[in-house]
């Protein structure tokens, strides 16, 4: 008997694992039902509902203003940009131009809640691959964004900064040293990050090879942000449809054309560098100003349909809204990125190991109340 | 060089003067064991608090600063809290080998350090095949890590346990047969104790050259591997597996396991010491004879714990900086680089030690 | 003899880029007592700093006279998306004018119900209410959660109002 007779005849059963709602690589409570062959998985099935909070039906109760602050706790990490998403798509309705103060200050906000996301992101992807040190580090740098936005904002992730027509308050003096401190910091910094994981050996066969999205799949599915740009898709809504102040700055889009675990993750940590750049054109810029228009103290939206979407650190978030001419909207719908990158997860980690799972779930970024609403 | 087979013999002479020699034999038996399993408790204790404030250092953090100056009594609250706790198991586990499974992951350990020599006749059993019992007895603790994992009844814990064994099955291969009889090639001797006393004119390490240094980097690596931590830590992967074959276990079963892990750690480090670095020998530079001289004061049990001090921070170093491999690749790593290399490097210190290119 | 380079040249690279990483731990490690980042938090309570815009919890300013800004006009009310605030007035003739206004009996304040989104403070119109910083909301019970935050016996001021909104 040869040694593939061997394997041929030999009969193995699959099984059931769940993985999560409570799992270290869950982040979260999301529940993956895998079927295993020994560690090879033959299908995830993923099971949402653990943190469904019915964010949407909540927004159809609430005003326009009110609704701004439901946004903060979709995905947790790019809060200043969900916040956006929603002023800005209330603001086109009411046909409000807010001045480019606003427009220069919302920008760098996102590009430092998109760093802080992505420092957190960075973190957590080498303590799943096992790296646990790597979270320390990324966390000595994000909390010097937090206290930025704690001086400026009032709060450290939920920040319900932006209402519609502005701002809720005009940065902080100290905000421009601050932010300029951090971008030399971090410069510093990013490389240390490249050495400890980018490079290390171990990191790199984790990850090369590993849950592989073609061209084709990505487009099929959905998967947008730094996710779908390791596929070589040009998806970045801050370079195709730009909003707030990113026409007036330049910035690459990075592109890497590989579309296995690993490009995502340098398309992340390229991001870090070009959103660095981008706070470095604006932050000395920031022109004088309102910071905010007046808007009527009960914001009510002609009738009709309107959608805007923004980039978040996790990709293309839509916000769609029907008015029927009332103080609330008829419906109000979130476009979330985690979704439709978390619909991929079975195609392409089928045949890879439980490790690789993990390795793939990282480099995906999934923020789980962004995908259970 | 003060030699404790003295004073050891001292006590066996006085305890012969007192009593008939079945009772002799019957104290020193519980005397030795009484220490060792002292060592054992100390080491546990000593080594969980060194590595969280280690890792703490490495991290921008503390580590554990609140019971005790520097949080030193941390390690002890928490074996406290561990005895105290109940025992809380699943109704379907297999209750015999459940029960037995930490018992086999901690009796290696303590067997091992019996044959290891902590002093100019220190060794409570001084076999001549000394090096051959380490990796007999070190085989055993995997056994226990299977029945925890099957007997569990859980399926993470299955799967860390099968993890378990397919690593320490390999890595023995590469341990054993190669990075260790290099030196034994060198030594002469398979005695752990004749090993020591066969480097006085200096570490097998420096006097092996290449194929010695290749031999420890690859004892490294393979003891790493042995005792399960980053980046070999596949059968914990805490991101993976929750806690991998000790998942179900509670209060002291689990503290077993957990000790066991940390004391493996330190007989990892005690072998490459008296294998590689001289073992309890002081630290010696040809020529410098009055620093010679004067490092001949600082006793051997010293020496051997700070040199194993040393590989044990190396090792705790490793485990805050790595990724940990895949399954797979641990495998890979094994069978396609560390064993030819071995299998090469054994070839090569042969001819060095037929050669007589020794320095 | 090419595969057998390439064999060697990947350990070889492997092992610099793991030596590499642990160079960077090993520099911190070295530098550690300096670069400690985490907070001894009960210890360091009196030298905590906050921004003075971080949002902890509601509260509402009073004088040494014990009067307050709030006329009790229930916009915070309305404006809270959560219902965490409720206003309980009665209405009462004013001793001078004669008219019936609006004083406040109770400012009911549950903070566990509060998502901290300003939109109260902002609303104001007599700056009443502010966010303050004292971050440490945990109650052993959860009653303790809903707070009256006007003193009992403090009365409206107009001249507190007016004395804040110059500011």
């Amino acid at each position: 008997m040869t040694t593939t007779d061997v394997n041929t005849n030999l009969k193995t059963q699959e099984y059931l694992i769940n993985m999560g709602p409570q799992h270290p690589a869950a982040h979260g409570v999301l529940r993956l039902i895998l079927t295993v062959d020994g560690e090879i998985i033959h299908k995830v099935d993923p099971d949402l509902g653990y943190i469904h909070r019915s964010i949407e039906k909540m927004c159809e109760r609430d005003t326009y203003k009110q609704i701004v602050h439901l946004t903060d706790r979709l995905d947790y990490l790019s809060s200043h940009i969900n916040n956006e998403a929603v002023c800005l798509a209330v603001e086109n309705a009411l046909g409000i131009e807010v001045p480019d103060r606003v427009k220069y200050i919302r920008t760098i906000m996102a590009e430092l809640t998109r760093l802080a996301s992505h420092q957190l992101w960075w973190g957590v992807m080498g303590m799943d691959i096992g790296a646990l040190t790597a979270f320390m580090y990324a966390f000595r740098d994000r909390e010097m964004i937090n206290d930025i936005m704690e001086e400026t904002v009032g709060a450290r992730l939920t920040m319900n900064y932006n209402i519609p027509g502005g701002l809720m308050f005009d940065i902080h003096p100290g905000f421009q040293k601050k932010v300029k401190d951090f971008i030399k910091h971090f410069r510093k910094a990013l490389p240390e990050y490249n050495t400890l994981l980018s490079d290390n050996i171990i990191f790199k066969k984790r990850l090369q090879g590993i849950g592989y999205i073609s061209k084709e799949d990505a487009i099929a599915y959905g998967v947008s942000g730094p996710s779908a740009r390791g596929s070589g898709i040009s998806c970045d809504v801050r370079k195709i449809h730009p909003y707030s102040a990113y026409d007036k700055v330049e910035f690459n889009e990075i592109l890497i054309e590989g579309g296995d675990s690993y490009d995502r993750y340098m398309v992340r940590m390229k991001e870090m560098e070009e959103s660095m750049n981008i706070i470095d054109q604006l932050i000395d810029n920031i022109p004088e100003g309102d910071f905010q228009v007046k808007t009527p103290a009960l914001i009510k939206l002609p009738k009709g349909e309107y959608y805007q979407k923004v980039e978040t650190a996790r990709g293309e978030l839509g916000v769609f809204i029907i008015s029927d001419g009332k103080k609330s909207p008829y419906r109000f719908k979130f476009r979330s990125p985690g979704f439709s990158n978390l619909s991929i997860l079975d195609k392409i980690s089928r045949g890879h190991k439980i490790a690789d799972l993990v390795a793939i779930m990282s480099s995906l970024d999934f923020v789980i109340p962004d995908i259970d609403r | 060089m003060y030699d404790f087979s003295k004073m050891t013999g001292a006590i066996h002479e006085w305890l012969s003067s007192l009593m008939p020699s079945i009772l002799v034999t019957t104290i020193e038996w519980v005397l030795i064991g009484v220490v060792f399993l002292a060592l054992f408790a100390i080491l546990g204790l000593v080594l969980v608090i060194l590595e969280r404030k280690i890792a703490g250092f490495f991290q921008f953090r503390l580590g554990p600063n609140r019971v005790g100056p520097y949080g030193m009594f941390q390690t002890v609250a928490d074996t406290v809290k561990l005895l105290l706790k109940e025992l809380v198991s699943t109704n379907k586990v297999d209750k015999f080998l459940y029960n037995v499974a930490p018992f086999f992951v901690i009796i290696a350990p303590l067997m091992i350090m019996a044959v290891i020599p902590y002093g100019f006749g220190l060794t409570a059993y001084d076999i001549n095949v000394g090096l051959l019992f380490v990796m007999a007895v070190s085989s055993i603790g995997v056994v226990g890590i299977l029945l925890a994992g099957w007997s569990s009844n859980n399926k993470y814990s299955l799967i860390g346990a099968m993890r378990s064994g397919a690593v320490i099955i390999s890595y023995e291969l590469s341990m054993g047969l190669s990075a260790l009889l290099a030196i034994v090639l060198l030594a002469g001797s398979l005695n752990l104790n004749d090993i020591v006393m066969s480097q006085q004119a200096g570490w097998w390490l420096f006097r092996g050259h290449i194929p010695a240094i290749i031999a420890f980097v690859i004892y490294i690596i393979t003891g790493t591997a042995e005792t399960n931590r980053v980046p070999f830590d596949l059968t914990e992967a805490e991101s993976e597996l929750g806690a991998g074959y000790h998942a179900e276990y509670s209060g002291i079963k689990f503290a077993f396991f957990f000790l066991s892990e940390f004391v493996n750690m330190f007989i990892i480090s005690a072998l490459a010491v008296t294998i590689f670095l001289g073992g309890w020998l002081p630290f010696h530079i040809p020529g410098w004879e009055g620093f010679n001289n004067s490092m001949n004061y600082i006793p051997g049990p010293v020496w051997f714990f700070l040199k194993t001090g040393v590989i044990i921070f190396l090792l705790m170093w490793f485990r805050w900086t790595f990724p940990r491999l895949r399954i797979d690749q641990i495998l890979t790593l094994e069978w396609k680089y560390l064993l030819p290399i071995s299998l090469l490097n054994l070839v090569l210190m042969a001819f060095v030690v037929m050669m007589g290119w020794v320095f | 003899m090419n595969a057998i380079i390439n064999y060697f040249s990947e350990v070889l690279n492997g092992g610099i880029s793991l030596l590499k990483g642990m160079g960077i731990t090993g520099k911190h490690f070295v530098r550690s007592p300096k670069e400690i980042i985490t907070q001894q938090y009960p210890e360091n309570k009196d030298t905590l700093v906050f921004g003075e815009r971080f949002r902890a919890q509601l509260f509402m300013e009073h004088n040494d006279e014990n009067q307050i800004r709030c006329d009790a006009c229930q916009t915070c009310e309305t404006v809270c998306p959560n219902g965490s605030i409720e206003v309980v007035w009665h209405r009462e003739a004013d001793p001078e004018t004669g008219k019936k206004k609006k004083v406040l009996d109770k400012y009911v304040y549950h903070l566990s119900m509060c998502t901290f989104c300003n939109l109260c403070v902002l609303a104001c119109p007599t700056e009443a209410i502010k966010m303050n910083q004292e971050f440490e909301t945990a109650v052993y019970d959860r009653s303790e959660l809903t707070k009256v935050l006007n003193k009992p016996g403090s009365k409206f001021s107009q001249d507190f109002v007016d004395k804040s909104l110059e500011k």
